[in-house]
């Protein structure tokens, strides 16, 4: 561990007094304990370490339930650490007392409350382990006051000891042949691969065995980066937002190879139509994702990468000229595409202009809504855990200051927040922490003066009554980011978009870039919600 | 809606009864009925869980069940040759002309009674959930003022522990 996200108070003034002339860890001072949390959280996305918070107890605790719900949904591993009150006020509604482990409990993999400073280290060690092994999630450690202003030698326990704790590693060999027989038998296969996969780090092993097998790879929202984009074989997203492409794909396979997904609504639309003439593998290190959803063929319990190598040992190369001649055909006639309009900007121009100017090498963070899907749509990514947004929660607020954890961990790297007007208001305090740090984030917001897929929902399936959805209060982000002493500008025109980025680039200070953009667009393509795959709104058959 | 009885084997730590009860009910899983108590190692419980649920729902239960850290084996017992039990205590309304009609009902039961004074009677009952039902229901007439159940416990029979048993 090497930098943790916090906010001091008074049930974690021992913790903090330690940190103060601690040169082994970098400790990074937010502005709200949820900007603390999603930090943390950005920081482990883009390293695969586990982050670490500290909060106070009480409300402190409290404001990291969002982003310990959020880590949560996405398998991020993150240890928080929370105060509280001594050990002898537990239970009497003390000051600033309140049951975190209780509240996290069902968004948490394990929580602690230790109550004795010589169970300290251990639980450390059990924590950061369950953290970072199996499915990656949470874990809670939270601290009373007097355990942290206890002393102790310092045992670190040589061996885990956790009878109750184990995940499977490697895939049955019998199940594993079945998975190979299905792969020769298919004619239509396609591959959908998620978060696992960059988990596992088996985007190599995933990349060979794409094109081994020679099948389409569709990614979902967590599994942007886990293939590369560019790659003749990729397809993109598929769900609710995906290509068209994709969605055909999945609608017509005879093989779909589940790589570290978990069949999440807003991929599989309707459960019965979903992928309905494919035989399913489903490769998952989580025994309960596989048929949790839907109806499992070929279930393969264990670590992506691990299974990856073994198939790829098994597999000879297959040839699927006709079907990928088909899929190609679908990418060619229905593109992802929108209108353009003279003097107005669209933000999906915006999140091109981003992708070209940084040459598709930047690190992306994102909050939740149009904006995201656009950053999905048309930001291709080339790496894994260089696209980073909050998928299962929808957590807006999330992208600004995860963005801050992810140049905390590249200090060099260029990032980009992907942001909306009304996302951007939720942790926008943490523009004093990136002025602070000097953390060069970029930051663009895709500003449409509402929120916008409240809006276009509004107008798709409200009758355009759109309720309290505009954002008529927006302040002057300019103003706002230079009274932070971060950088800002406002783009109105489209041959503007180009040289404002590259202005916020070249600067050294967070830059905040308010791209007004096209009121009424809307996200396409769009499987209404609980509607079939290969029934879509906007650019399809 | 089958009920399906799993014997768990859990860590003994404090909270472990709310994390069980707790993923049951956010999963919108229905308990039927929990029971747990010490087993032959002091680190150990044994904990009886009763579920309520369709048999394709019943993998997901204890799959997700097996993800928490503390719990350490689970037997789904429901489809194997196990013996099941569950204590009842009842007290029931026994003024003196009826006392000989409830001697006779418990001893139908092979319960006893265990408790008796000018108005009233404890029973005691052990049996399996069906025979303390049965009970209730002949002793309803005579008018039942308060029970409390265990719940059901269940431990397979012949020679191997619920620990060693495969999935």
């Amino acid at each position: 561990m090497e930098v943790v996200f916090g906010y001091p108070g008074g049930a974690v003034l021992s913790i903090y007094d330690a940190l103060y002339d601690d040169d082994r860890i970098k400790h990074v001072l937010t502005r709200h304990e949820q900007g603390a949390v999603h930090a943390a959280d950005g920081y482990a996305r883009a390293t695969g370490k586990p982050g670490v918070v500290i909060a106070t107890s009480g409300p402190g605790a409290t404001n990291l339930v969002t982003g310990i719900a959020n880590a949560y949904m996405d398998s991020v591993p993150l240890v928080a650490i929370t105060g509280q009150v001594a050990c002898n006020m537990i239970g009497k509604d003390s000051f600033q007392e309140a049951d975190i482990t209780g509240i996290t409990q069902p968004i948490t993999k394990y929580s602690y409350l230790v109550k004795d400073v010589n169970h300290l280290a251990r639980i450390v060690r059990e924590a950061f382990h369950i953290a970072s092994t199996g499915r990656p999630g949470p874990v809670v450690i939270d601290l009373p006051k007097d355990v942290t202003a206890a002393r102790a030698e310092f045992r670190y326990p040589p061996e885990i000891d956790l009878p109750g704790y184990q995940y499977m590693y490697n895939g049955i060999t019998a199940k594993l042949n079945c998975a190979v027989e299905a792969i020769k038998r298919a004619k239509k296969p396609v591959i959908y691969a998620g978060g696992g996969v960059i988990a596992s780090g088996a985007h190599e092993e995933l990349l060979q065995f794409a094109e081994r097998i020679q099948a389409p790879v569709t990614t979902t929202l967590m599994g942007k980066g886990a293939f590369p984009d560019t790659h003749p074989l990729s397809l993109g997203m598929l769900g609710m937002h995906g290509t068209c492409y994709a969605n055909y794909a999945v609608s017509e396979c005879d093989l779909l190879i589940g790589l570290g997904v978990r069949f999440d609504d807003r991929v599989t639309g309707r459960v019965d139509t979903f992928a309905p003439n494919a035989e399913i593998i489903h490769v998952d290190i989580d025994p309960a994702e596989v048929g949790k959803n839907v109806n499992i063929d070929i279930p393969l319990v264990g670590d992506v990468r691990s299974i990856l190598v073994d198939l790829l040992r098994e597999i000879e190369p297959q040839r699927h000229d006709q079907w990928l001649d088909t899929v190609y055909r679908w990418r060619r006639d229905y593109p992802l595409s929108y209108c353009t309009k003279k003097d107005t900007i669209k933000p999906q121009y915006v999140v091109e202009e981003i992708y070209k100017v940084t040459n598709g090498e930047a690190f992306i963070t994102t909050e939740v809504g149009q904006h995201q899907m656009w950053a999905a749509q048309y930001y291709h990514c080339k790496y894994p855990r260089r696209f980073v947004s909050s998928g299962g929660l929808g957590t807006m607020g999330f992208g600004f200051p995860a963005a801050l954890g992810v140049q905390i961990a590249y200090p060099d790297a260029v990032v980009f927040d992907i942001a909306g007007d009304g996302s951007i208001q939720m942790n926008i305090q943490e523009l004093a922490t990136a002025v602070q740090y000097k953390l060069p984030v970029n930051i663009a917001i895709l500003n449409n003066h509402y929120l916008g897929m409240v809006r276009q929902w509004q107008e798709m399936f409200f009758n355009k009554r759109y309720s309290h959805s505009n954002m008529a209060g927006n302040p002057d982000f300019v103003k706002l980011a230079q009274a932070y002493g971060a950088e800002g500008l406002r783009v109105e025109r489209p041959e503007d978009v180009r040289p404002a980025l590259e202005e916020a680039i070249n600067s050294p200070k967070p830059f905040v870039l308010d791209f007004v953009v096209d009121e009424e667009e809307n996200v396409y393509p769009m499987v209404p919600p609980g509607g079939s795959l290969n029934k879509m709104l906007g650019g399809s058959k | 809606m089958l009920k399906h009885t799993l014997a768990l084997l859990v860590v003994n730590r404090p909270t472990v009864l709310s994390h069980i009860s707790g993923l049951i009910s956010r999963r919108a899983f229905n308990i039927d009925s929990i029971a747990a108590g010490p087993t032959e190692d002091p680190k150990v419980t044994r904990i009886t869980l009763v579920v309520e649920c369709e048999p394709d729902e019943i993998d997901q239960v204890i799959k997700q069940l097996a993800k928490l850290v503390d719990v350490i084996k689970i037997t789904n017992l429901t489809s194997t040759k196990a013996i099941s039990r569950e204590l009842a205590l009842i007290k029931v309304r026994a003024p003196a002309e009826n006392r000989s009609d409830i001697v006779d009902i418990v001893n139908i039961f092979r319960a006893k009674i265990v408790d008796v004074n000018r108005e009233t009677m404890v029973i005691e009952l052990t049996g399996e959930v069906d025979k303390t039902d049965a009970l209730l229901e002949v002793l309803q007439e005579h008018g039942i003022i308060e029970i409390v159940r265990t719940g059901r416990i269940a431990l397979a029979r012949g020679p191997e522990p619920a620990r060693e048993m495969g999935e």
